[in-house]
C-alpha cells in the first residue's frame, strides 16, 4: 500500500473535467484507489465521490493505492495532478 | 419551406437550427411493485447504455466546434458509471421501488450533496447531474427530449412554453432565439428574449407539430414570422436584412453615448431592467442611467435552500459597484404560489396571481425577507441602492415592511455594520388599489414604480399568459393611463417621483404619452434603451 499527499494546483480545483480525467486514469489500473480530503474519502472510480470532496485550488488530498499495480498507478496519477489534469493552457 | 405566424416578442432576425424542448415534467410515483429485481436491473442497464450512447453522440457533435466545452460530456458519461450512484439505485430496486423512481431519487440525492459544497462551480454540477438524470428517465419512460436542455450548438429553442426555471437552466450563450406556442408579448420568454437581446416569436400555434429538431429556421421577430426549412435565396435575403438592422442599432448606440441636450425641460431618466449581474454589461453599454428594476428572483428559483445572505450580498454588490453611483433599484423577492420553490412549501393556490405573492409572501416569510433586506443594506455602501417592494395593495403593507426594514437596520447598527442610512424605499404600483390610493401611500415611500404588465392584468381582470385573452392586453387603454396619471400626480403633489418599469416603458408609441403624463423614469430592457433615448431626444 502506498500513500502520497498532493496539492491541487489547477485554478478551479478538482472540478468536473479534471475529476473525469482522474477517474478515467484510475480505471486503467487494477488496484484500489482512494482519495481523501480531511475527513471525506472517495473511491477514485466515483466521479461524484471526487466532486463531493470539494477539493478546490490549493486543497491537499491524500491518495492511497493498494494492489498489484500500485506503483504504476501512483506514478500516473501523480503526473496527472502535477500537470493540473491537462486542464489549463 | 413553410411559414408560421405568431407574435413578435423581441425584434431582430436570426437563422439557425431548431432545438425542440418539451418540458413535460417527468413525474414518477413513489411506488413499490412485485417485478423481479433481475428484470429491473436489466431495464436499468439498457437505459444507462442507451443514455451513454446518446451522450457520446452529443459529445461528438459538440467536439467539432467546441472541443473544450465538449469535455463536460465526459463527466456526464462517468455519472452513469459512478459506483456510488449505481449502488444506491440498485439497493432501491432491491427494496422493490420502480426503476424510474429509483433513478430519479438516487440522482437527486447526489445532486443535493453537491449543492451543499462551498465551491460555487461544484454546486452548479448538481444541474448537470439532473440533466443526466432526465435523460435516463426519458429513456426509461420512452419519452424523448425531456427535462433540461443541453444545447450542443447555438440553436433556436422551440417549446410549448418556457417557465422562468426552464430558462434559468439554458446556456444563454448558445440560444439564438425562441419560438413558443404559448405566451403573448409579456410572457417570460418574451421578457427573457428582450433581456438577452435575441429574437423571439411567441404564440406560434402548432410550432411543436410543424417544427422538428434540427430543422433550419429563420425567425423574424419584427413580423412575428417563423420560416421552417427556408430556401437559400430566402436565407440570403434575411442575412442582408439582419446586417442592415445591426448597422441601424449600432448607429443608435453611438448616438446614445454622446451627451444629449434635451428639448423637453425635464430630464426623464432611462434605466435598465435587469435579472442578474450578467445583464449589467449590456445596460452599461447602451448608457443606462441606472437600474430601474433589478429582479432578484433568479437567486431564489431552482434550488433546495434559500440563497444565503452572503450570496445575495455578492449579487447586489457586484451590480452596485459596476453602476458606480448610479441608482440601482432592487426589487425584493416577487414570487407566488405559481412557482415551485422547494424550500418554501408554498400552498397550491386556486388563483396564484391573486394569491400570496410579492410583499404578501415576504411578510409571511419574515426570515427570508429579513435576510434579503440585510444583504441589500450591506451592499448599499458600494453604490446607490434603492429598495422596492412588489405587489403592494394597501398602506398597512408598507408600514409593516418598513418596520421590518427598521428592525434590520437596528440590528446592523448594533453589530457595527455600515449601510447607506439614506437608502430610498419605494413600491411597485401594479395593483389598481395602490394607484387609486397613491396619495395616501406616497406619504410612506420615496418613490413609485408602475409595473404596467401586472397593472394591465389586474385592471382588465385578464390573465396575461392566457393567449385567448390577448385582446384584453391594452396597456394604452385610458383605464390604465388614467391610473398612471393618478399615481404620477399624487407622487408629485407629495414631492415624490414615479417611474414606469413594465413593457410600456420601452414601447416607442407609448413613451411620448408617458412623458406627457409626467413620468420621471422609464425602465426597460437594455436592448430598447437606445431607441427610447432617441425618441426622448426628439420630443
Amino acid at each position: 500500500m502506498i500513500v502520497r499527499e498532493f496539492t491541487v494546483l489547477n485554478k478551479v480545483g478538482l472540478h468536473a473535467r479534471p475529476a473525469a480525467v482522474f477517474v478515467a486514469t484510475a480505471r486503467k489500473f487494477k488496484s484500489d484507489i482512494v482519495v481523501e480530503k480531511g475527513r471525506k474519502r472517495a473511491s477514485a472510480r466515483s466521479i461524484l465521490g471526487l466532486l463531493t470532496l470539494g477539493a478546490g485550488h490549493g486543497a491537499v488530498v491524500a491518495i492511497t493505492i493498494e494492489g498489484e499495480d500500485e506503483q504504476e498507478a501512483m506514478k500516473a496519477l501523480a503526473e496527472l495532478v502535477a500537470n493540473k489534469f491537462g486542464d489549463e493552457e | 419551406m413553410k411559414e408560421l405566424r405568431g407574435v413578435g416578442a423581441s425584434t431582430g432576425i436570426v437563422v439557425g437550427p431548431a432545438k425542440i424542448c418539451q418540458y413535460a415534467e417527468l413525474e414518477v410515483a413513489e411506488a413499490k411493485d412485485e417485478l423481479p429485481f433481475k428484470d429491473k436491473l436489466e431495464t436499468l442497464r439498457d437505459a444507462l447504455e442507451k443514455t451513454t450512447n446518446d451522450i457520446r453522440q452529443s459529445y461528438a457533435r459538440v467536439e467539432a466546434t467546441n472541443p473544450k466545452g465538449a469535455k463536460i460530456f465526459e463527466a456526464h458519461v462517468l455519472f452513469l458509471q459512478d459506483p456510488t450512484l449505481l449502488e444506491r439505485i440498485e439497493s432501491m430496486l432491491r427494496e422493490g421501488y420502480g426503476v424510474a423512481y429509483s433513478v430519479k431519487r438516487s440522482f437527486e440525492e447526489s445532486a443535493r450533496q453537491l449543492e451543499q459544497l462551498e465551491d460555487g462551480y461544484l454546486r452548479e454540477r448538481a444541474g448537470d447531474l439532473r440533466d443526466v438524470s432526465e435523460r435516463v428517465l426519458g429513456t426509461i419512460l420512452h419519452r424523448s427530449k425531456t427535462g433540461a436542455v443541453l444545447l450542443l450548438e447555438p440553436s433556436i429553442i422551440v417549446a410549448s412554453d418556457l417557465t422562468p426555471s426552464d430558462t434559468a437552466r439554458l446556456d444563454r450563450s448558445s440560444v439564438l432565439g425562441f419560438v413558443t406556442e404559448k405566451g403573448g408579448a409579456t410572457s417570460h420568454t418574451a421578457i427573457l428574449a428582450e433581456a438577452l437581446g435575441i429574437p423571439a416569436v411567441v404564440g406560434v400555434k402548432n410550432a411543436l407539430r410543424e417544427i422538428r429538431d434540427e430543422d433550419e429556421l429563420i425567425i423574424d421577430g419584427r413580423q412575428g414570422l417563423v420560416i421552417v426549412g427556408p430556401e437559400e435565396e430566402t436565407i440570403r435575403a434575411y442575412a442582408r436584412r439582419r446586417e442592415e438592422l445591426e448597422r441601424e442599432s449600432a448607429t443608435l448606440r453611438e448616438n446614445a453615448t454622446l451627451t444629449r441636450p434635451r428639448r423637453s425641460s425635464k430630464k426623464v431618466e432611462v434605466t435598465a431592467n435587469i435579472g442578474s449581474p450578467r445583464d449589467v454589461e449590456k445596460a452599461l453599454q447602451v448608457g443606462a442611467d441606472g437600474v430601474g428594476l433589478y429582479r432578484t428572483e433568479f437567486l431564489f428559483l431552482d434550488r433546495d435552500c434559500p440563497p444565503s445572505e452572503e450570496e445575495q450580498f455578492e449579487a447586489y454588490r457586484i451590480v452596485l459597484e459596476q453602476f458606480s453611483g448610479k441608482p440601482v433599484t432592487i426589487r425584493t423577492l416577487d414570487i407566488g404560489g405559481d412557482k415551485e420553490i422547494r424550500y418554501l412549501n408554498l400552498d397550491k393556490e386556486l388563483n396564484p396571481s391573486l394569491g400570496v405573492r410579492g410583499i404578501r409572501l415576504c411578510l409571511e416569510h419574515r426570515d427570508l425577507f429579513k435576510t434579503q433586506l440585510r444583504a441589500v443594506l450591506r451592499a448599499s455602501t458600494y453604490g446607490r441602492a434603492r429598495i422596492m417592494y412588489p405587489m403592494v395593495a394597501v398602506r398597512e403593507e408598507i408600514v409593516e415592511a418598513r418596520a421590518v426594514l427598521e428592525e434590520v437596520k437596528k440590528e446592523l447598527t448594533e453589530n457595527g455594520t455600515t449601510f447607506d442610512k439614506g437608502i430610498e424605499v419605494g413600491i411597485m404600483v401594479e395593483v389598481p388599489s395602490a394607484a387609486l390610493n397613491a396619495e395616501e401611500l406616497a406619504d410612506h415611500v420615496d418613490f413609485f414604480s408602475i409595473g404596467t404588465n401586472d397593472l394591465v392584468q389586474y385592471t382588465f381582470a385578464a390573465d396575461r399568459t392566457n393567449e385567448n385573452l390577448s385582446y384584453l392586453y391594452q396597456p394604452q387603454n385610458s383605464a390604465v393611463l388614467g391610473l398612471v396619471k393618478m399615481t404620477v400626480d399624487a407622487s408629485h403633489r407629495r414631492g415624490k417621483w414615479t417611474g414606469v418599469c413594465g413593457e410600456l416603458a420601452g414601447d416607442a408609441e407609448a413613451i411620448p404619452t408617458l412623458v406627457g403624463l409626467g413620468v420621471d423614469e422609464l425602465s426597460m430592457s437594455s436592448q430598447k434603451i437606445p431607441f427610447a433615448q432617441k425618441i426622448l431626444f426628439e420630443l
